[in-house]
């Protein structure tokens, strides 16, 4: 099991958390980050809307030769996109107890600003010792 | 005549959509509520279910969103809090202490009163009895509550600009009222001491006014 990185995207595309789990992974300027991030939103609209299924979820799941990512988005717009091996299993458990700790970390902390990225000790300790359980 | 009264029935009908009208009965249903048991018709020695934690924690967050309008400095932030804090603590000494009439007794001593926030109050607010009770080896006036995760601070990441705030400072109001409550005024301060292991550590320093030192000489 072995999780790459964890992408918050809001609701209007903006990139409010990035992290990378693993030592090794080369580093895009921030720049790049955010096209990236961008770029999902608008593919990720566009599947949504061209697919053949009424009311699709859009792309759930993206499957390569070196990775896999998943995308959860939750009922407020919140995507958060997982990057880890191509065999992983069970990454939909995974994004959804991370979406738990965004919850009750992020969402709750009276610091935060909705929509802003994502600065809170609290979330980044607990989202790693939860990685690194995997 | 006899088609006067329908025009105004009509515009009554069209103010009854109109959200001023709305708001009238809305007031009429809650005067209807008041009717219903209150909180007082309830029987004081059941303990009501525990409370969600998520529940305390938005309301949490918000209060403290709301003491940070028009502060200066996060001294006057904790004030606010303590002070949110303090009206808990005046309620909560006063029912520990009808639930616990058995075995209640006036507390006379500093120790006694500490251990019976650290342990009755702490447990009926939070669930949990704080970790440890401390008395300053250097000041007479002094002891401490060690609490090594203060429910108050459970979700709060404290921004590094406001490094020396601690929410918990809400915590310290209600030690603060409960000592009032027991005529031992004191001031408490909540610090925040992380450590590895439990990165919400709080202490609170309890400073004793002179005349309850004084009171405890008389008394040895």
């Amino acid at each position: 099991m072995v999780v790459y990185s964890l992408y918050i995207l809001n609701k209007a595309a903006g990139l409010i958390y990035q992290r990378d789990f693993n030592e090794g992974l080369r580093k895009l300027s921030s720049n790049d980050y955010l096209v990236l991030s961008g770029t999902f939103h608008a593919v990720h609209a566009i599947a949504s809307r061209i697919s053949p299924v009424p009311s699709s979820s859009g792309i759930e799941v993206l499957e390569t030769e070196t990775f896999r990512l998943q995308c959860f988005q939750t009922l407020t717009g919140t995507k958060f996109l997982l990057i880890s091996e191509p065999r992983q299993q069970g990454s939909d458990a995974i994004l959804r107890r991370i979406y738990e700790l965004y919850a009750d970390y992020v969402i709750k902390n009276p610091f935060y600003q909705i929509e802003m990225p994502v600065r809170c000790d609290l979330f980044d300790r607990h989202l790693g010792a939860y990685i690194k359980s995997l | 005549m006899s088609k006067l009264p329908t025009p105004s029935r009509a515009s009554s009908d069209k103010s009854s959509s109109h959200p001023g009208f709305a708001v009238r009965s809305s007031a009429t249903s809650s005067s209807l509520a008041s009717r219903r048991a209150t909180v007082y018709d309830r029987n004081m020695n059941r303990r009501a279910p525990d409370l969600a934690l998520s529940t305390f924690a938005f309301l949490f967050s918000e209060m403290v969103q709301y003491s940070q309008k028009n502060v200066k400095g996060v001294q006057e932030m904790e004030n606010r809090l303590s002070a949110y804090g303090y009206h808990v603590g005046q309620r909560v000494l006063e029912l520990a202490t009808v639930r616990e009439i058995k075995n209640a007794k006036r507390e006379t001593r500093v120790l006694g009163l500490l251990q019976f926030i650290n342990t009755t109050i702490w447990k009926a607010i939070f669930g949990k009895v704080a970790d440890a009770l401390e008395k300053s080896k250097d000041q007479e006036d002094e002891y401490m509550i060690i609490d090594n995760n203060p429910v108050a601070n459970s979700y709060i990441s404290v921004p590094k600009e406001l490094s020396s705030l601690d929410c918990a400072s809400f915590q310290a109001g209600v030690i603060e009222a409960v000592m009032d409550g027991c005529q031992f005024p004191a001031k408490i301060t909540a610090h925040s001491v992380p450590t590895e292991l439990y990165p919400l550590k709080t202490v609170f320093l309890v400073k004793l006014d002179p005349l309850v030192i004084e009171r405890e000489k008389y008394m040895r």
